[in-house]
């Protein structure tokens, strides 16, 4: 710090082409102890900054480990292709998660529907349109307040909403892709915004040279040109929503059975699943069974845990599938158009 | 002439969207304040019952009742945050000036990794592993630092407590504000930091000089968009802390605070359609306090550009930009790579 | 080991072929109208719905433990009359189990039936009732006499009434597996374990503890006790808070509710829950659903002058000295008035009662015989055996039973009720349910 101080008084001297400068560098010389001390310092912080790191590493991998470790036991192939209809207790028809599967795979579907044209959309329009208006600023605000609003207010705001219009307590899988759009809408609409403008001006200039349209230079030029990354963010999207536990808990609520139709009826979702069967603990077992034999497995008391690990391994796998797709798509596709 | 309609009808679809947005969140507002008018303007008589079942019938005001529920909402996240920050600068720290470049960009996914965990599955986390093996620690923590009230207290067992409740709360949003930082530390002007470093500074002295005044601004906007997603994170406070509805601030005694958003999760599945209308005018209110706090992180960021010169205003505004609370950094990658991408063509 | 691999066989081929038949017209519809290049992405989305036609196979086989056997069931020793479709009820959380296991015997011999049952609660259940959503509820509190007036409306114009159906013992849990003492059963008098709960007592070696139990009075560690309770609203908590305040009025004044009163230790959501919490730390003692509690400790509760294990038969016992509530057996309901200060001997004292509620008169005839026909199940000795050995409930004695069945067999439908010589299909179904028991109907 002195250093610099010194340095920069001693410069406007300079300016005088008589006067010739001669410092005195001795005195500019760390002393030993001080030096030392920055020394010492500078070990401290860089240990410091290497155990934040391993500090960051130890609950991912705590959360990795542990999930794998109890989730791989009933990882299975029935697991995956049964629901939880006909399960009893601990007793052998384990039961599986085809039924959440099948609610995630459709309520994503869903909100993916709602919200990648609204979220496209939007993002034209704040790039292409209207250029630093009124509008533009109250959009971009409330985009940034969107993303802010907690997942579960979400999923609050759509279960008033469908409430009022369809009745009271009305809960189906529909309600909950509403909620995860209001979720997705704003990470859509930020991440294609930034594709958009960072699409260089010269080719659409280059279109309009050519005597094309404004909409045919933005669908066939700039979309296309900014495709992969809009692509690559929406897939982002979709791995963050898919996740999303408590505003599907309000809307879409939780069954048994394998529900197909989006519209009416619970329908579960992989969270919600993982969280049902957390929840309801540890498995009855039958004390002295009347007809049990070990024809029919054993009966297992920590079946619900077993099954919710199971599931959240499931659902980390797609997550981690859904975030290595969404990067390798914005790479790959680059390299093609190269 | 076609055209022309079809260009239109583009641009309206556009202007459509964007209004759309606007209809969407009035709509949030509106549908919340319908269903939650009740509770103020409706029977008297079934909102205080309603409020006095939730509560154990220690209170019938509303207000009463939501207090102690937004302390405690706010003592997580601010705990969360204060552990979280340090690290994550620590973390950002490393990945920009520490690590090797080519071990960076996969540490920075390894952190990433973090924010893609599903809250759920924290929260089995949290419930397994933090709970049955953080008692001694906070045991420790307590006899020796039992003389500051936060501390203090008798310590429950199981730790069912806000103090473990936020390291899973700071573990989630570590990712966001690491990312963040990170963005805005790789931005420091090289020449800064080599001319502190020509004038003999030390690395750590170097990033006192140059890099952490840079970012500054920056790390505050951060923390806030992280404080927001702590506040509204719902499964793991459910799945972990044993709640209670008071304004007690010993975190490691478990049933003394509880969370707006677990509250929601726990007690609607039960709820009549009374207790419905309470819990989302406990959801407004929450909303709202996010709403408070991601204004205050995107008021910062404005002020920065305002102030300081142009660059680093358009860094800010690109990374908080970018960390929209929920999507986090996830674009960080796809637009580095879109970037090259589109420099190449337009060098072609 | 081969019964359930043939099970798995046979969904695999079903599935299989429901596949074919519902992927192939679509495939070919979808790709006649659109154009070339859309080509593979619809085979992909056909190949994703004939992965979902995949998925509706995806219920299982229930465990044969379970499935129906004409040798042990006697309660349809005669062809039911059959029903089809969906039928919902919901209710008290804590008759979840139970109703699972009882859903799959009882569709064991009504194959073409789907029942759901909702654990929305006691007071959502009954509210679900009386809208007529749902055409049964479970629920842990009897009606109250505003819910009968109003469930007139959904009971043609009749009283609805509840029965019994679901008794399980509430275990005082506790873990001291650290000091050894998780098998040992700690003896506890109703005094003592209303003052653990109201905080007077903090410490494992607390004298009067120690006094209650000189066997392993050593033995007993000098730790905090961190009692556990249920946050939730919770019929389970009513009852505990019943027992305390009739066998230790003393100690605990307060009145019963559906809450616990105050946060000395921790709360927990749900049983599952509370036996959790327990389950992660020395010295927790809290009260939950005895088939839950396995792993951990269970207090032996002072009665008379013995102290009693917590027991399917013990509290069997409980039920079976208890006496209906008379003014409620005057409007034809069946409410137990339990006598939780009891002193008889070999009685275990906490028990919680969950009732079903029915129409005594339905609207509509397909309820009718579907709600007599469910609750004659749940009374019978399958329904009770299965529940005992699924679900931990106590069995409810036979002399209570066949009084409550008396009522079963009389629900009817509006259409029964009003012309004595009906339809065919009527007359059919009387008979079914006729030579289905020995009581006579009507």
């Amino acid at each position: 710090m002195s250093d610099k101080n010194q340095t920069q008084t001693v410069e406007p001297q300079a300016l005088d082409p008589d006067f010739v400068p001669t410092p005195d560098f001795d005195k500019f010389k760390p002393s030993r102890s001080s030096l030392a001390a920055r020394k010492r310092t500078d070990l401290l912080m860089r240990i410091l900054i290497y155990i934040a790191f391993v500090i960051a590493l130890i609950p991912l991998i705590s959360v990795l480990y542990t999930t794998v470790v109890n989730g791989v036991h009933r990882f299975d192939w029935y697991f995956l292709t049964h629901n939880m209809r006909g399960v009893v207790g601990g007793l052998y028809p384990y039961g599986g998660i085809l039924h959440a599967a099948v609610g995630t795979l459709e309520i994503t579907l869903g909100a993916v529907l709602i919200s990648v044209p609204i979220g496209i959309m939007t993002a034209v329009y704040l790039v292409e349109y209207s250029a630093k208006k009124r509008l533009h600023k109250a959009i971009s605000f409330l985009i940034d307040v969107m993303s802010g609003i907690p997942s579960i207010v979400a999923g609050l705001f759509a279960y008033a909403m469908f409430s009022l219009i369809l009745g009271p307590g009305t809960m189906n899988g529909f309600v909950g892709s509403v909620a995860l759009s209001i979720l997705m809408i704003p990470t859509i609409v930020r991440t294609t915004e930034e594709m958009l403008s960072i699409v260089p001006v010269d080719l659409r200039e280059a279109s309009y040279a050519l005597g094309v349209s404004k909409s045919r230079t933005i669908v066939k030029i700039v979309l296309r040109t900014a495709l992969p990354g809009i692509v690559s963010g929406v897939i982002l999207a979709i791995a963050r929503v898919i996740g999303e536990t408590a505003p599907l808990l309000v809307t879409a609520g939780a069954i048994s059975s394998t529900n197909f139709n989006l519209f009416s009826g619970r329908m579960t979702t992989l969270p919600v699943y993982v969280y049902n069967e957390f929840q309801q603990g540890i498995a009855s077992c039958p004390t002295i069974s009347k007809f049990g034999s070990d024809d029919f497995g054993l009966c297992v008391p920590g079946i619900r845990m077993e099954r919710a690990w199971a599931a959240a391994l499931v659902l980390i796998i797609v997550v981690l599938i859904l975030n290595a797709i969404g990067r390798l798509v914005a790479k790959i596709f680059s390299v093609k158009t190269k | 002439m076609k055209k022309f309609s079809a260009d239109k009808l583009f641009k309206w679809c556009a202007v459509g969207a964007g209004v759309l947005i606007l209809a969407v969140l009035a709509a949030v507002a509106v549908f919340l304040l319908i269903q939650a008018s009740p509770v103020f303007i409706g029977d008297r008589d079934a909102a205080a019952h309603s409020i006095s079942s939730f509560t154990g019938g220690s209170t019938t005001n509303f207000f009463v009742f939501v207090g102690p529920l937004i302390f405690g909402t706010i003592l997580a996240s601010a705990l969360a945050l204060f552990l979280a920050f340090f690290v994550a600068v620590g973390i950002a720290l490393f990945i920009s000036h520490y690590a090797p470049k080519r071990l960076a960009s996969v540490l920075s996914y390894i952190v990433d990794l973090l924010a893609a965990i599903p809250s759920v599955v924290y929260g089995l986390w949290g419930a397994f592993v933090l709970v049955p093996h953080t008692y001694p620690v906070w045991k420790v923590i307590n006899s020796v630092l039992g003389w500051i009230p936060l501390f203090g207290g008798p310590v429950s067992n199981p730790p069912r407590t806000i103090a473990t409740v936020s390291i899973v709360l700071a573990v989630m949003i570590l990712p966001i504000i690491t990312s963040m930082a990170r963005d805005i530390f790789v931005q420091t002007p090289l020449l800064q930091q080599e001319a502190a470093l020509a004038l003999g500074a030390t690395k750590w002295e170097m990033i006192k000089l140059a890099v952490l005044p840079f970012g500054t601004n920056g790390l505050v906007s951060a923390s806030m968009l992280g404080l927001g997603r702590a506040l509204g994170e719902t499964m793991a406070v459910l799945m972990i802390l044993s709640p209670g509805s008071t304004y007690g601030i010993h975190i490691f005694t478990a049933s003394r605070n509880q969370t707006i958003a677990a509250n929601i999760a726990a007690q609607f599945p039960e709820a009549d359609s009374m207790g419905v209308s309470t819990l989302i005018a406990t959801g407004l209110v929450l909303f709202v306090i996010t709403f408070a706090v991601n204004y205050i992180a995107r008021r910062i960021t404005h002020r920065s550009s305002s102030k300081k010169n142009g660059m680093i205003a358009s860094v800010m505004a690109w990374s908080t930009r970018k960390f929209s609370s929920r999507n986090a950094n996830h674009s960080a990658v796809s637009k580095s790579d879109t970037g090259d991408n589109n420099n190449g063509k337009a060098g072609e | 080991m081969r019964h359930k691999h043939q099970y798995r066989c046979g969904y695999m081929r079903e599935s299989a072929s429901q596949c074919m038949t519902q992927g192939t017209p679509q495939n070919e519809s979808l790709v006649k109208v659109r154009s070339k290049s859309w080509r593979a992405f619809i085979a992909s989305v056909v190949a994703g719905a004939c992965i979902f036609s995949l998925a509706a196979c995806g219920d299982n086989t229930p465990s044969s433990a379970l499935a129906y056997d004409s040798t042990h069931n006697t309660w349809a020793s005669e062809k039911l009359t059959p029903l089809t479709g969906e039928f919902a009820a919901s209710g008290a959380s804590s008759q979840k189990s139970a109703v699972d296991a009882w859903i799959v015997g009882y569709s064991s011999a009504q194959p073409h039936i789907s029942i759901s049952y909702d654990p929305s609660g006691s007071g959502a259940g009954v509210n679900a009732f009386l809208t007529g959503a749902v055409s049964w509820a479970g629920t842990d509190a009897p009606l109250s006499q505003a819910q009968l007036q109003a469930s007139q409306a959904v009971c043609n114009g009749d009283n609805a009434f509840e029965i019994p159906t679901y008794v399980s013992p509430i275990a005082l849990a506790y873990n001291l597996s650290e000091y050894g003492l998780n098998g040992n059963a700690i003896q506890l008098s109703a005094t003592t374990i209303a003052k653990i709960f109201n905080g007077s007592i903090t410490m494992w070696d607390d004298n009067d503890i120690r006094q209650e139990n000189p066997e392993i009075a050593s033995k007993l560690p000098h730790i905090e006790i961190t009692p556990v309770w249920r946050l939730d609203k919770s019929g389970t908590t009513r009852t505990f808070q019943t027992y305390l305040h009739q066998a230790a009025g003393d100690e605990w004044s307060s009145e019963p509710s559906e809450t616990w009163p105050n946060s000395i230790g921790q709360g927990a959501k749900g049983t599952p829950g509370v036996v959790m919490t327990i389950g992660q730390a020395q010295g927790t003692i809290g009260y939950a659903d005895y088939a839950q509690t396995s792993g951990l400790g269970t207090v032996a509760v002072k009665v008379g002058d013995y102290y009693v294990d917590p027991t399917p038969d013990a509290t069997a016992e409980l039920i079976a000295n208890s006496t209906w509530n008379k003014d409620a057996h005057k409007q034809g309901r069946y409410v137990l008035d339990v006598d939780y200060a009891t002193q008889s001997e070999g009685v275990y004292p906490i028990a919680l009662v969950s009732y079903d509620v029915a129409c005594r008169v339905y609207p509509d005839k397909r309820d009718a015989t579907f709600v007599k026909q469910w609750l004659s199940y749940v009374l019978s000795d399958a329904g009770q055996i299965i529940a005992q050995d699924n679900a931990g409930a106590a069995p409810l004695p036979k002399a209570l039973r066949n009084q409550m069945l008396r009522t079963v067999k009389t629900i009817t439908s509006a259409s029964d009720s009003k012309s004595s010589s009906g339809s065919e299909a009527k007359g059919r179904s009387d008979k079914a349910s006729q030579h289905s028991t020995n009581v006579q109907v009507r």
